[in-house]
């Protein structure tokens, strides 16, 4: 008998306590995977958000630290200059990473931090029930922009992979999505170059994937996927933003 | 015994490298900034990390990382800064990760002034950030104790895994004086705690999240225990003629010095007086206040605040056994001679001239 | 208690105030006294006046800071009018003639003048202005011997070009001379 899948050995293997249809759980396997592939599991230190992945540190099985809301990064800076042969990535959502965390991704990335950060966007802030993000799209109704988010009122939606990528020390930027199998497969392969971005010290790498929320939205998990292809990738164009190095 | 002539704030420095710190997280406020700005330049010559951060939060979350490692790690700043760092400040109270925080105070509310001040005592004291914590604050009151006391908050804050502050005035900060360097620290507690990847072990988790009621009640449970700990250990302080005093001052840090000044002079002049000197303000010597009220007949706070901030735990420590009077004032640090005629009007209320 | 001499350096920012003050706690510190000298700061030196005062003991001193300092040296005329009433009775006021353009009003106080900038400018070197004035000061109050004084200043100027070291020796040489001239 041959297997063709197992847990990987960078999940601890502990229960997800994420929603039906959520798409942390793929998107922490896909992380473990690459630990896996790259062999870095004992060298890797990983850094939680606040936020629905809160818990993350019961999934990796790793070294982890959960940071207070939006400061990963600063967390992650200390750590990868003290431990400058350890792999270290953070794990953040959207409220977290592009919203009190803004002046901390930004400044880690202009700094060129050698760390990874994986950025869930899901547009708006799951685990406090609903209510709106930084990148929450103009129109979308939340707890917070009930009668949908107007320009004129919230502002726009943040392109947090574009404004990233600007800054010097960001050494690999991508944005993907897991609404699809290939798409999927896409992601897992952004992970990996950001690690290995990382292993040859090239600079900041972020991999920001769009990614789904059928609680807060409101959907089926079938049609939250469907949501992301019609309303979030137009807005948020997938495809690598930056790439140093090449 | 070679003596190096040192500014307060250089002392700080100084001391902390020779404790082992390896990293100083920080951002730029006077009157602090020479620790920074001494950190790094001697940092990268000794292998460590210098970064100056965006922000006062993201400084004090480098050191919350940093301190995950297991090395020594600080930042220092002054009350507006601290201020922002509150929140990790609490974090790392919770997620008992030992680092040394520096205030070099200011005159507050607000951007304040930068001139002196002790006005930070209750942000200090009464743990600053949010729940149930504390953390052990300690005094220097001269450029020697800046150093020697940042050597010990090091060695506390391993001792205890738990934040250590030391606080000190910008007078203090700004103070040149001879400082005895000295030994580096060889010898460092171990960490199995530490994050620093999980080679031949089970992972390591740094956690300050509680979820389950009964996991957050031991969790509090354990960490008030460890408050007992140290309140029963740490407690530090400084008597200065007080057997037969009718009178005894209350100062600390630069205070102190002063006060002490004032004590001889007020002697000089036939007025019993005394001094003791809280070297830790928390834990604070509450029980040596308590039995000094049972012979002396009034107490005095000397303070650089306006409104007096440890007046208040003079108050609890002596329960109401004599009055307690207050001199205090924001902006500047005041002289011996001024004290000491305010003193002389408080020993005539009290008919002690 | 063992007597606390305090001297307090005032003037405007730039005039080598903070380095007198600074010198003076090396000299006492090298001499195997207590010392400590505590400086104005921040905002208060850029541009407006600085001033820092020197503390030195056979033991260990109590306060830094003093309202009314032994000894007094001035600057300039804003400095006199903030602290010619804070020096002690029977006190000293040295004052930098070429900048303070009224006379004391204390006769209770020894009163030394010394046109500081014009000598320094004779010597084409305005720069070590207080190094003239540092030097009558260190012979008025035979704080130590003067051979003892250059040696130290070596120590104190080390790692700078020895142009600089001459000429500060330079100066300070005049204003031993000076003292010995005029504040017998």
């Amino acid at each position: 008998m041959k297997i063709v899948a197992t847990k990987p050995k960078s999940l601890t293997g502990a229960k997800y306590h994420y929603c039906p249809g959520c798409s942390h759980g793929i998107i922490h396997r896909l992380v473990a995977e690459v630990m896996d592939e790259l062999n870095i599991r004992e060298q890797t230190i990983g850094i939680c958000p606040v936020g629905c992945s809160v818990l993350a540190y019961d999934y990796f099985n790793c070294d982890m630290a959960e940071a207070a809301h939006g400061r990963a990064p600063a967390i992650a800076t200390a750590i990868k200059r003290l431990l400058p042969d350890r792999f270290v990535f953070t794990y953040q959502g959207d409220g977290d990473l592009a919203s009190i965390g803004m002046g901390e991704i930004v400044h880690a990335s202009l700094r060129g931090e050698k760390i990874t950060t994986i950025f869930v966007n899901n547009t708006l802030y799951g685990m406090t029930g609903g209510q709106m993000a930084p990148t929450t799209l103009l129109g979308q109704v939340t707890t917070t922009s009930p009668y949908g988010r107007k320009a004129e009122v919230e502002g726009y939606p943040a392109k947090m992979c574009e404004l990233l990528s600007h800054n010097e020390g960001a050494a690999y930027i991508c944005r993907t999505a897991v609404n699809s199998p290939s798409n999927i497969i896409k992601t897992k392969k952004a992970i990996k170059k950001a690690f290995q971005t990382q292993a040859k010290g090239l600079g900041f790498s972020m991999v920001e994937v769009l990614s789904a929320c059928p609680t807060n939205w409101g959907l089926s998990p079938a049609d939250a996927m469907q949501w992301i292809e019609e309303h979030m990738i137009p807005y948020y164009p997938l495809g690598e933003f930056k790439v140093k190095g090449e | 015994m070679q003596r190096v002539l040192m500014k307060g704030n250089e002392a700080i420095a100084e001391g902390a490298i020779r404790a082992g710190c390896k990293a100083f997280f920080g951002y730029p406020i006077t009157p602090s900034s020479e620790i920074a700005e001494y950190m790094a330049r001697k940092m990268p010559a000794i292998g460590g990390v210098f970064v100056q951060a965006e922000s006062e939060l993201a400084a004090i979350n480098m050191v919350y990382g940093g301190a995950a490692t297991g090395f020594r790690v600080m930042t220092a700043s002054s009350g507006p800064g601290i201020s922002l760092k509150q929140e990790g400040i609490s974090f790392l109270a919770e997620g008992e990760l030992p680092c040394l925080i520096v205030d070099i105070c200011r005159g507050g509310p607000g951007l304040g002034g930068i001139q002196p001040s002790q006005a930070d005592y209750f942000q200090a004291t009464r743990g600053g950030g949010h729940g149930d914590y504390y953390i052990i604050v300690l005094a220097p009151s001269s450029a020697q104790e800046m150093m020697d006391f940042t050597m010990l908050g090091f060695e506390l804050a391993d001792k205890h895994r738990s934040p250590v502050m030391l606080m000190a005035e910008g007078t203090l900060g700004n103070l040149i004086e001879p400082v005895v360097l000295r030994n580096p620290v060889t010898e460092f507690v171990d960490k199995p705690w530490a994050i620093t990847g999980c080679k031949g072990r089970q992972p390591n988790i740094v956690n300050t999240l509680h979820m389950p009621v009964e996991e957050l009640q031991a969790r509090n449970k354990y960490l008030t225990q460890k408050y007992e700990a140290m309140r029963a250990q740490e407690v530090r302080y400084e008597e200065f003629l007080i057997e037969d005093a009718d009178l005894i001052l209350v100062a600390y840090g630069i205070m102190a010095r002063i006060a002490k000044k004032v004590v001889l002079t007020a002697r000089e002049i036939g007025i019993k007086t005394g001094l003791i000197r809280p070297i830790t303000l928390w834990p604070y010597p509450y029980g040596v206040l308590n039995k000094a009220a049972q012979t002396c007949k009034a107490m005095v706070s000397v303070e650089i605040s306006t409104t007096g901030q440890m007046i208040e735990d003079i108050r609890l420590a002596t329960e109401g056994k004599v009055p307690i009077h207050y001199i205090g004032e924001i902006g500047r640090t005041p002289n011996p001679e001024e004290i000491t005629q305010q003193l002389l009007v408080i020993a005539e209320k009290e008919g002690l001239r | 208690m063992a007597e606390e001499k305090q001297v307090l350096f005032a003037g405007f920012g730039g005039q080598g105030v903070i380095s007198m003050g600074q010198f003076l706690t090396h000299l006492a510190m090298h001499t195997g006294k207590e010392v400590s000298c505590a400086l104005s700061y921040g905002a208060e030196m850029r541009g407006g006046t600085a001033n820092c005062l020197v503390t030195i003991s056979d033991e260990e001193i109590s306060s830094p800071l003093t309202e009314n300092p032994m000894t007094a040296v001035i600057m300039n005329r804003p400095s006199l009018d903030r602290f010619e009433d804070k020096v002690k009775p029977r006190g000293t006021l040295v004052l930098n003639s070429s900048m303070v353009d009224r006379l004391p009003r204390r006769n209770d106080v020894e009163v030394l003048q010394m046109p500081v900038n014009m000598i320094a400018d004779q010597l084409g070197t305005p720069r070590v202005a207080n190094m003239v004035l540092l030097g009558a000061f260190v012979e008025k109050q035979q704080l130590l011997d003067i051979d003892q004084a250059l040696e130290f200043l070596e120590v104190v100027f080390k790692g700078k070009k020895e142009s600089v070291i001459t000429k500060n020796k330079e100066a300070f040489l005049i204003g031993v001379e000076y003292a010995r001239k005029h504040w017998k």
